[in-house]
C-alpha cells in the first residue's frame, strides 16, 4: 500500500491507498510507525487521510486503533479525514466513530487538531 | 433437518420488564392505527405478520441452547443454558412418557452454558439416556460442581436418567447417532469448542464464545477452513468490531463484523448472529442486524451471504 504524506506546520497528514485488509494490516501498521515517531518527536497529531482508502477490514481497523493507542500513550493525537461513502458506513458498522475522530474532510480534521495547522493548509 | 434455537442470550438470561410490555402493547395499537379486529384471531394474524419484529417478538431470553432436529428418534442438542429448561419441556411433551435418549454437545462449561441442565426435565425421568460430549476433561466434574451443596438441592446422583461424559477429540470428525461432529478449539478463557456438524449433505457451524484476531493469519485460516461452504454458521457476535478489539479486547468474544467477514471468506450461505449481549436491548440487536447485513451488501463478492440474528424460538431449515 503507498503511505504518501504531507505536512502542514507539524501536523502530517498520511494518505492511505487502495485496501487496507489482513493481507497488507501488518505492512502498513510497519510504515505507519514512523510517521508516528514523527509527530510524537514534535508533540503534533497525525491525520489519516481517508480519501484515497476503497475498503478496510476489521484487521485494518484494529491497525488504525493500535495507532491511536500509541499515539495516546506519546500524548499524541490521531484522527481519520474524507473518508469515501463505503469506508464511512464500515466506520460507522464498526463503531469505530467512537475509537478514532472522524472528519468529513482534511481540512475540518487539521482545524480540529491545530490552528497552525489550518493556516498552513488554507495557505497552500 | 432443522435448527430451533432455544436460548440465544450470552452470559445471563434476561427477560422483558412491565415496562417493555407497556411500551410494545403501545406502539402495537399506534401501528393499529384504530383498526377494529373481530376475534383474538385476526388480532394475532395481525401482531404476527403485519408490526415489525421489534413490536411483536423479543430476541431474549434464554442462555445458549441449540436444537438439531435430524428425523432421527434421539435428539441433538448443542449446550445447556438455561434454554435447556424449555427444551426439556419439548423433548417431554413429545416423547408423551416414552424415555429419550439425548445427545448433547458442548463448547464449553462456563456457568451460561451448562445453568439450565439441573431444570432439564428429562434428567429427572428414569430410563431416559443422556449423553454429553465435549472435548474438556472437566466436562463432569462441572455438571456436578453446579449440583452439588449449597448451589442446589437435588444431587447428580439423584438424577434419574442416565448419563454419560463422552470426551471427543478435537480436529477430527467422531460420528454419533449418525450425525457426525468435528470441534475445533477456539480462544476463550478456559478454551471453547466450535461444532461443525454434517448430516445427510449438510454442514452446520455452532462456534459460540470465541474471539477471532484476523491479524493472526494461522488462527483466520483455521477458522476459515472449519467454517469452510456451511450451509449455517452460528457465530458469537456479542460486541461491536470497536468493543472486541479495543475495551473488551480477550474477554474471549466476536462482533458481527468479523462475523460477516469470515464467513464470507468461507463462501458461507447463512450466518446467524448469536450469543446476544445482555446489556444490548432488542432494538439494539436489530441494530447489529441491519449493520451486519449492508456491511454484507457493501463487500459482497460472488457469493451472497444471508445473514439473521436468531431468537428464542427460532427455527431455520435447511
Amino acid at each position: 500500500m503507498a503511505l504518501a504524506h504531507r505536512s502542514y506546520g507539524t501536523t502530517r497528514v498520511v494518505s492511505p491507498r487502495g485496501r487496507l485488509d489482513h493481507d497488507n494490516c501488518d505492512a502498513f501498521q510497519h510504515d505507519l510507525a514512523d510517521h508516528l515517531d514523527a509527530c510524537a518527536r514534535q508533540g503534533a497529531a497525525l491525520v489519516l487521510d481517508m480519501s484515497g482508502l476503497e475498503y478496510v477490514s476489521s484487521a485494518g481497523l484494529r491497525c488504525l486503533m493500535i495507532a491511536a493507542r500509541q499515539a495516546a500513550a506519546r500524548q499524541g493525537r490521531v484522527v481519520a479525514a474524507a473518508p469515501q461513502p463505503v469506508v464511512a458506513e464500515i466506520l460507522q458498522i464498526s463503531r469505530f466513530n467512537l475509537v478514532l475522530p472522524v472528519y468529513s474532510t482534511t481540512r475540518e480534521a487539521l482545524a480540529a487538531v491545530s490552528p497552525d495547522a489550518l493556516d498552513a493548509f488554507d495557505r497552500g | 433437518m432443522r435448527v430451533r434455537f432455544w436460548g440465544t442470550r450470552g452470559s445471563i438470561p434476561v427477560a422483558l420488564t412491565a415496562a417493555d410490555i407497556r411500551d410494545r402493547l403501545a406502539r402495537a395499537l399506534v401501528a393499529a392505527e384504530g383498526r377494529r379486529f373481530a376475534s383474538y384471531g385476526e388480532a394475532y394474524e395481525f401482531a404476527a405478520g403485519q408490526l415489525p419484529f421489534a413490536v411483536s417478538h423479543t430476541f431474549g431470553g434464554h442462555t445458549s441452547c441449540v436444537e438439531l432436529e435430524t428425523g432421527s428418534e434421539e435428539y441433538f442438542v448443542c449446550d445447556m443454558g438455561s434454554g435447556a429448561r424449555a427444551f426439556g419441556e419439548h423433548v417431554l411433551a413429545r416423547q408423551a412418557g416414552r424415555p429419550a435418549t439425548v445427545n448433547v454437545f458442548m463448547s464449553h462449561v462456563h456457568w451460561d452454558h451448562i445453568m439450565g441442565f439441573p431444570f432439564f426435565g428429562p434428567a429427572y425421568v428414569r430410563g431416559t439416556r443422556i449423553r454429553i460430549h465435549g472435548c474438556h476433561g472437566i466436562l463432569e466434574r462441572a455438571f456436578r460442581l453446579q449440583q452439588s451443596p449449597p448451589c442446589f438441592p437435588v444431587s447428580f446422583d439423584h438424577l434419574g436418567a442416565t448419563i454419560e461424559f463422552i470426551q471427543i477429540p478435537p480436529g477430527r470428525a467422531t460420528e454419533v447417532s449418525g450425525l457426525s461432529v468435528t470441534p475445533q478449539l477456539q480462544r476463550h478463557s478456559g478454551d471453547s469448542y466450535g461444532l461443525r456438524f454434517e448430516i445427510g449433505g449438510r454442514s452446520i457451524v455452532y462456534s459460540t464464545d470465541s474471539e477471532h484476531k484476523l491479524e493472526d493469519r494461522a488462527q483466520t485460516e483455521a477458522i476459515v477452513g472449519f467454517f469452510r461452504a456451511a450451509d449455517l454458521v452460528i457465530f458469537d457476535a456479542m460486541y461491536s468490531l470497536a468493543e472486541a478489539i479495543s475495551v473488551k479486547e480477550d474477554w474471549g468474544h466476536s462482533s458481527n463484523v468479523v462475523g460477516v467477514e469470515l464467513c464470507q471468506l468461507a463462501r458461507v450461505k447463512h450466518l446467524v448472529l448469536f450469543h446476544h449481549e445482555p446489556a444490548n436491548s432488542d432494538a439494539a440487536i436489530e441494530t447489529a442486524l441491519r449493520d451486519a447485513q449492508r456491511l454484507e451488501e457493501l463487500t459482497r463478492g460472488k457469493q451472497a451471504l444471508r445473514v439473521s440474528a436468531a431468537h428464542d424460538g427460532l427455527e431455520i431449515e435447511l
